[in-house]
C-alpha cells in the first residue's frame, strides 16, 4: 500500500455505462508519483474510455477518480476544466493541434485555458527541450509528422502537470519511431515531474514501460 | 489569447468564407449608410435652405419646381414675373422682407444669381473678405465657389447660359469678384451674387448678337410647340429649359412677346422681369391669407417651401424605403452566409473545439469563441460598410460638383454607430446556433471518433 501523498492516480470502485446501454466495469488501479503506467486491451475493450474517465472528460456511472490528491467529479464543471488543464496533460495519437493557431499560441491558449498568466520563458523552455524552438512561428500545417507530435507534446506538458496521459501515441508508428516516441514521452515525464500513463495495445511499449494495468471486457 | 484573438485566427483561417460573409454585411451596411447619410444631409439641407423662407413667388407652374429653382438652386425655373407685380406684392403690409431674384446663369455649375442686399439679410450672410458688390457686373461669391474654383478679390469671371457649365460663355461681359462670403453651412456658399441690373443687362446686352450667333440653336428651339419668336428668345437667351407648359402663365408672353424681349433686353426701358421672389411674412396670420392673395389675384403662384420641402421629401422617401429594403435583404443574407460558414467550420473544427476543451476550456469559453467569431465577421462587415458609404458619398459628392452639391462625405452620424451595432447584432444571432453546437461537444465522443 502505497502513501496516499505520493499516490496521483486512484480509481475506486468505476463503472461506464455507454449510451447504447453497455456496461463496463474498471478494476481499481493506484498509481504513485513517477510510477509510469501503461493501460493495456485489445482495440475496443474500453481503454480510451477509461483515459477520458481519469482524465476528467467522462464522468462514470459509480466509482470516484483520485488526480494528485483531487476527487475530481466533486469538482463543479468549471473548477474540472481548470483542474484538467493544469494537472492533466494529454497526447494522442494525432497531434490535434489547433490549426489556425502557430505552435507558440497552441502553447499559449494551453497556459491561458488552464487559468495561468502566458508565461513566455516557460514557452521558450519547452520549445527549446523539445528542439522546436525555430518552429515556434510556424503553423501545424507546415510542420512534419514527428514536429507535430513533438508540438502536441510540448503542449501536454506547458503547464508541468501531475500525470500525462497519452492515448496510442505509437500507433501506426514503425520500430524507430515507436522509439523516439517513447523516449520522448519517458524524457519530458522525468524533465517535468510527471507520471506517464500510456494506453495501447501496442506490445513494442511494454518493454519500456514494465507497470501495467489490464483492460478487459 | 482571448476569445476575440482566437476568433480572429480562426476567421483568418478560412479566408474565402469569412470574405463571403464580411462582404455581404459591407454591402448591405454600405448601403444603409449611404441612404442616412443622404436623406439626413438632405433633410437638413432641406431645412437650412428654407429657413426663415416663408412663401416663394413664381410663375405658375409646379411648385416644386418652383421651390427647387428659387431655394435649393437645383431645377430650372418656372418662368419670369413682372417686376412691377412682384414690387405689389412686397409693398403687402403682411410682407417682412421680400428678395428677388433673377436666375439665368452659371459659373462651372454655380448659380449666378441677380438679386438685392436683402438676400443677405434673409440668410445671414457676412462677408469673409472684400465688400459687397456695388455696381453691376460685380459679384459677391460664396465660401465654396471660391475655395473650389481657388477664386479671390478681384478675380474675373465668364458666366455661361443656364444651369450647366457647357451653356453659351457670355465672354462679353466679365464679372470681377469684390467679395467672399464666409461659410454659411447652407445653399448660399454655392452661388454667386450680383444686382439684378447685371442679370438683365448680360442679356440685354447680348440678345443682338446671339440672333446671329446662336442661329442653330433657335432651329431647335423652334421645334418646341411654341411659335412666338420672343419666346423662343427668351427661353434661348436664359439658357434655362423653362416648362413649356407654363409658357402661357408668364405674365402674357405669348400675347405680348414684345414685352418678354424688352425685359430681357435693354435694361432701363420697358417692364423687366424676375424669375422669383422670396417672401417672409411679418406675423403668422399671412400664413393662410397671403398665399391665397397670390394665387386668386395674381398672374403668379405662391408654394409654400414648408409644405413642398415636405412633399418632395415624402416622395424621396418612397425611393428610400424600397432600397432599405434592398439593404435589409442583404443583411439577412450576410446572416445566413456567416451562419452557414460558422455552422460548416464547427465540421472541420471539432476536433480544435475538443481539445481547446481537454486543455481547460470550459464550454462557456468555446461558446464565447464562436459567438466573438460571428460578432468579428459583421463588425468588420459593418466598419468596412460604412467606409463604403462614405466613400460613395464622396464620390456622389464630387460627380455632382457646383450649385447642386449637397452630400458631404467627412461627416460622421450618431445613428452610423447604431449601424455597426445592427452588423454586431446579426452576428450575434447567426452566431447562437454554432456555439451551442460548440458548447455541447462532447470531448470524449469527438476525440474517441464518434
Amino acid at each position: 500500500m502505497q502513501d496516499n501523498k505520493q499516490t496521483v492516480i486512484r480509481l475506486n470502485g468505476i463503472t461506464y455505462r455507454y449510451p447504447q446501454g453497455e456496461s463496463l466495469q474498471f478494476d481499481d488501479l493506484e498509481v504513485t508519483s513517477g510510477q509510469h503506467t501503461l493501460i493495456l486491451g485489445d482495440s475496443g475493450s474500453g481503454k480510451t474510455t477509461l483515459l477520458h474517465i481519469l482524465s476528467g472528460l467522462l464522468k462514470p456511472e459509480t466509482g470516484t477518480v483520485q488526480i494528485d490528491g483531487q476527487r475530481i467529479y466533486d469538482l463543479p464543471s468549471r473548477k474540472l476544466d481548470e483542474f484538467r488543464g493544469q494537472r492533466i496533460g494529454l497526447i494522442f495519437q494525432e497531434a490535434h493541434l489547433v490549426k489556425s493557431l502557430t505552435v507558440k499560441e497552441n502553447l499559449q491558449i494551453a497556459q491561458g485555458f488552464a487559468g495561468a498568466k502566458v508565461d513566455f520563458d516557460r514557452i521558450r523552455e519547452v520549445l527549446t527541450l523539445l528542439n522546436l524552438e525555430h518552429k515556434a512561428e510556424s503553423y501545424p500545417g507546415k510542420l512534419s509528422r514527428g514536429q507535430m507530435q513533438r508540438a502536441a507534446i510540448a503542449r501536454a506538458v506547458i503547464n508541468r502537470p501531475a500525470i500525462l496521459v497519452a492515448d496510442e501515441p505509437t500507433a501506426s508508428l514503425d520500430d524507430r519511431n515507436t522509439e523516439s516516441v517513447l523516449s520522448l514521452l519517458l524524457t519530458q515525464a522525468e524533465q517535468q515531474g510527471a507520471t506517464l500513463v500510456v494506453a495501447t495495445h501496442d506490445k513494442r511499449v511494454k518493454t519500456r514501460i514494465p507497470h501495467a494495468y489490464q483492460v478487459s471486457r | 489569447m482571448n476569445s476575440i484573438q482566437i476568433a480572429w485566427k480562426n476567421i483568418r483561417q478560412n479566408t474565402a468564407t469569412s470574405l463571403l460573409g464580411i462582404l455581404l454585411t459591407a454591402f448591405g451596411t454600405g448601403i444603409l449608410c449611404v441612404l442616412l447619410l443622404t436623406s439626413h444631409q438632405i433633410e437638413e439641407q432641406l431645412d437650412n435652405n428654407s429657413r426663415g423662407i416663408d412663401l416663394v413667388v413664381g410663375a405658375k407652374g409646379s411648385p416644386i419646381q418652383l421651390i427647387l429653382s428659387s431655394i435649393y438652386h437645383m431645377d430650372n425655373p418656372t418662368g419670369n414675373i413682372s417686376l412691377t407685380e412682384a414690387q405689389k406684392l412686397a409693398a403687402n403690409p403682411m410682407v417682412k422682407l421680400a428678395v428677388p431674384l433673377s436666375l439665368g446663369d452659371n459659373y462651372k455649375g454655380h448659380r449666378i444669381i441677380g438679386t438685392d442686399s436683402t438676400f443677405l439679410q434673409l440668410y445671414g450672410l457676412e462677408l469673409a473678405e472684400g465688400e459687397i458688390w456695388k455696381s453691376d457686373f460685380e459679384a459677391t461669391i460664396g465660401a465654396d465657389v471660391a475655395r473650389k474654383n481657388h477664386l479671390k478679390i478681384g478675380d474675373k469671371i465668364y458666366g455661361a447660359h443656364g444651369l450647366s457649365s457647357e451653356g453659351h460663355t457670355h465672354d462679353e461681359h466679365a464679372y470681377t469678384i469684390t467679395g467672399i462670403f464666409k461659410p454659411a453651412h447652407h445653399i448660399a456658399d454655392r452661388l454667386i451674387l450680383t444686382n439684378l441690373a447685371s442679370v438683365w443687362r448680360m442679356h440685354g446686352d447680348h440678345e443682338d448678337e446671339d440672333h446671329h450667333e446662336h442661329g442653330d440653336e433657335e432651329h431647335e428651339h423652334n421645334d418646341h410647340s411654341h411659335d412666338v419668336p420672343g419666346v423662343e428668345e427668351h427661353e434661348h437667351h436664359h439658357g434655362e429649359d423653362h416648362d413649356h407648359d407654363d409658357a402661357t402663365n408668364h405674365p402674357s408672353p405669348t400675347t405680348d412677346p414684345q414685352l418678354v424681349k424688352s425685359i430681357m433686353g435693354d435694361v432701363g426701358s420697358g417692364e423687366r422681369e424676375i424669375t422669383s421672389m422670396l417672401i417672409q411674412y411679418r406675423n403668422p396670420a399671412a400664413i393662410g391669407m397671403f398665399p391665397r392673395l397670390v394665387n386668386q389675384n395674381t398672374s403668379m403662384q405662391a408654394a409654400s417651401p414648408a409644405i413642398e420641402s415636405a412633399r418632395l421629401f415624402s416622395l424621396l422617401g418612397i425611393g428610400i424605403d424600397s432600397l432599405q429594403v434592398l439593404a435589409y435583404v442583404i443583411m439577412l443574407m450576410a446572416a445566413l452566409s456567416v451562419f452557414i460558414s460558422l455552422y460548416n467550420a464547427l465540421k472541420s473544427r471539432k476536433y480544435d473545439l475538443a481539445i481547446m476543451r481537454t486543455l481547460g476550456a470550459s464550454q462557456g469559453k468555446l461558446f464565447g469563441i464562436v459567438i466573438a467569431e460571428g460578432i468579428l465577421l459583421t463588425f468588420v462587415g459593418a466598419i468596412a460598410g460604412i467606409g463604403i458609404g462614405h466613400l460613395a458619398i464622396y464620390l456622389i459628392g464630387t460627380s455632382t460638383g457646383g450649385t447642386t452639391t449637397l452630400l458631404e462625405a467627412l461627416v460622421l452620424l450618431p445613428q452610423e454607430g447604431w449601424l455597426v451595432f445592427i452588423g454586431v447584432a446579426i452576428g450575434f444571432v447567426a452566431a447562437v446556433i454554432p456555439a451551442i453546437k460548440a458548447y455541447k461537444t462532447s470531448i470524449s465522443r469527438t476525440l474517441s471518433g464518434n
